[in-house]
């Protein structure tokens, strides 16, 4: 097996059938699923820097307690330790940074900068520090860029428990939860426990990050917790679907980056596992369907084409209105040409667009006709655009961020009792008319 | 010496509050009954600690010294009978949630921990949606409501805590002509159902219009009671000082109020 691998391999890792495999696979798509939904509440939390401080201040405490097991005669690399160092030096550099933050006029970005670098710094030292108690140190670097094929069943059940816990909290806490994250002020108004609440959400966070830190490292884990939340956010607009969608984008990136690392041997599944999650990210942001770019794009194609289409039937509609006759009678492009100030190209297009919208029938000649819907909708168009225009001029102070030009009816926006006031107003200023006339023309009166 | 109880009438009674931030003082020794059922406007210059005065209330900053009683007891004791409308900008939008979402967080106080929330307070949350006229942008999230729509929305939510005791943070701040007119609706209801409303007011204006009782305030109370006598060119010269263009302005809100009172 010199060049690829075989079908046989491929199965067996998809399908879990090695134990090995099946140990470090799952743990992964555990470990995928609870950083998923942890990372959800520090990226609604506005603390995503705050994780990967928290890592990184979490390897002084993995070397030194190594160093103190063994120097006690017990077996450094026992994993309940080094976890436990871990989270202890983890948790204080967290604590250090609100310390730095609460006691001088540092802000929090740099007390993490700071916090980050100088625990670091000192993780390696202790690391190189506990080199030289012998060769049993070998694996401990495998913290800083993550070592998933070491996972073992103990990883495992740890893992397990975690993800256990996180699903529960998360179920049992979602108000509670959301509410801290949306508005911290009002939860404390209700005279919640604030602060142990926020404690028991950070401790879920510092929990899955040292389970997570001998997988995929410290340098990496960042990208476990904020990636899949930030690319959840993408699809929806609710937050219980965004946990969900966070823990499960996390749970196949890690299926998939564990499984591509346990057949490509030589490729760290850390670094695999975030590039998979990398590419869900970018798609979540190019096709994401509630906030995505093609979408918000496709908005605005979708406004453009609606504000042309308004522009274009209330043309007509004036025009018409300007004859003598009134009623649906066919325009001449030429006149329509002068309405506004739209190039001959751009005309153009806006009728064929019309004609397939089945709101223009082609004339003879030069010219153009409404149809029969496509004058009911012009009417309205016009209608509403009056309105508005009037609206803004009664109020003019105080109006301008309420108009919804685009409200297919103003009086969704406005209320019906001020839009009949308004019509009336209308009525009264131009009498006989079916349609109120267009308040440009008589703003003078008002200034009268 | 305070006095040991307060009777459980007075929706707050304030005694000798002083708060202060980094040691420099907000709030000096304010002491102040508000009486029940009344429209409160809260006013004074900028820095005058008017959102101050409204946490300490809700316990939201700590107090250097001082004790608040809610109808006679401590806030913590009667938290459910006290609303709480933040100022819009202290959130943000673009949160994941709809706008009946937050509205349902006005009913979180009364759910028990770790509960769902149920059909009976989805359906108190629509209602007050309702009651502000929102009642078909329930489904929209948050940051595609226009900013009147959004300090509606916040009012919804202190309605759907059913309190007795209201406290507004400038919910007149930078809003639209009909959200305007629906929160004046809105607290003249609450007034007529008894209960008493504090509210951070900027626009003095309209200060005469909107409220039948008064807190002028820099940093301490300069004056407290009934529009109609508080409300007068002096107070407000104590309250404002020598700041020019706030005279100016309290000027003309007298010449007008005075023009249409007569």
């Amino acid at each position: 097996m010199s060049l690829g691998f075989v079908y046989s391999d491929i199965w067996e890792v998809l399908f879990l059938q090695n134990y090995n495999t099946r140990v470090v696979v799952l743990s992964t798509v555990l470990l995928g699923i609870s950083a998923g939904l942890a990372g959800s509440f520090l990226l609604l939390r506005k603390r995503s820097l705050m994780s990967d401080t928290l890592s990184h201040a979490c390897l002084p405490g993995i070397g030194l307690m190594f160093i103190g097991v063994t120097l006690a005669g017990g077996n450094g690399k026992s994993l309940s330790w080094l976890l436990l160092g871990a989270t202890l030096s983890g948790l204080m550099g967290v604590g250090l940074v609100t310390a730095i933050r609460n006691t001088s006029r540092i802000k929090d970005d740099a007390a993490m900068g700071i916090v980050l670098s100088v625990f670091f710094g000192l993780g390696i030292v202790m690391l190189s520090l506990a080199q030289t108690l012998g060769g049993a140190a070998a694996g401990l670097e495998s913290f800083i860029y993550g070592k998933t094929a070491s996972m073992v069943n103990q990883d495992f059940q740890y893992l397990l428990w975690i993800t256990g816990g996180t699903l529960v909290l998360c179920m049992a806490l979602q108000k509670e939860f959301s509410l801290i994250c949306f508005d911290e002020n009002f939860a404390r108004s209700l005279a919640w426990p604030v602060h142990f609440l926020d404690v028991v959400m950070m401790g879920l966070v510092v929990a899955v990050t040292v389970v997570g830190l001998q997988a995929v490292g410290l340098i990496l884990i960042i990208a476990f917790m904020i990636i899949p939340a930030a690319a959840a956010r993408f699809w929806t607009e609710k937050y219980r679907r965004m946990w969900m969608l966070a823990g499960f984008i996390g749970g196949c990136s890690g299926w998939m980056g564990a499984s591509v690392s346990a057949l490509l041997p030589r490729m760290p599944a850390g670094a695999v596992i975030v590039l998979v999650s990398g590419v869900a990210f970018l798609f979540s942001m190019f096709f994401g369907s509630a906030r995505g770019v093609l979408k918000i794009k496709h908005r605005q194609v979708r406004m453009k084409r609606r504000v042309g289409r308004q522009h274009l039937l209330r043309a007509v509609y004036e025009l018409l209105e300007s004859k003598e006759k009134g009623g649906n009678s066919p325009v001449s492009i030429t006149e329509l040409m002068q309405k506004r100030s739209w190039s001959e190209k751009r005309l153009h297009s806006l009728i064929a667009q019309a004609r397939r919208e089945d709101h223009v029938e082609p004339v003879s000649g030069n010219r153009l006709q409404l149809s029969e819907s496509g004058f009911a909708e012009a009417a309205r168009y016009t209608r509403n655009h009056r309105l508005w225009e009037l609206y803004l001029i009664r109020f003019a102070d105080v109006a301008t961020q309420h108009v919804d030009r685009d409200a297919d009816h103003v009086e969704h926006v406005l209320g019906s009792k001020l839009v009949r006031q308004l019509e009336e107003e209308l009525d009264a200023t131009v009498h006989g008319m079916q349609l109120p006339d267009s308040p440009h023309a008589f703003v003078g009166a008002y200034e009268i | 010496m305070l006095p040991p109880t307060h009777p459980p009438h007075i929706p707050l009674a304030i005694d000798d509050l002083t708060v202060a931030y980094n040691e420099k003082p907000v709030l000096w020794d304010i002491d102040l009954d508000v009486p029940e059922g009344k429209l409160v406007g809260i006013v004074g210059p900028n820095g005058a600690g008017k959102s101050t005065l409204i946490k300490a209330c809700l316990d939201l900053v700590p107090r250097a010294s001082g004790r608040v009683m809610i109808y006679g007891e401590a806030y913590k004791k009667h938290r459910r009978m006290v609303g709480y409308v933040p100022q819009r900008e202290s959130v943000d939008w673009d949160f994941p949630v709809s706008a009946l979402d937050v509205v349902a967080m006005g009913t979180y106080g009364r759910i028990g921990w770790c509960r769902p929330v149920g059909k009976k307070f989805k359906q108190e949350a629509m209602e007050a949606l309702e009651r502000v006229g929102l009642a078909e942008y329930a489904h929209r999230q948050i940051s595609q409501l226009s900013g009147g729509q959004q300090q509606r929305v916040f009012l919804a939510r202190a309605l759907a805590q059913d309190a007795q005791l209201y406290f507004m943070d400038e919910p007149f701040a930078a809003v639209d002509a009909s959200t305007e007119k629906a929160i004046v609706t809105l607290l003249h209801e609450l007034k007529d159902q008894g209960k008493t409303c504090l509210v951070v007011h900027h626009d003095l204006a309209t200060v005469k219009e909107y409220f039948d009782w008064l807190i002028l305030l820099n940093m301490r109370v300069v004056h407290a009671g009934p529009t109609d006598e508080i409300f007068t060119a002096e107070n407000l010269k104590a309250t404002y000082g020598g700041t020019l263009s706030a005279l100016a302005e309290a000027g003309e809100a007298l010449k007008r109020t005075k023009g249409a009172t007569s």
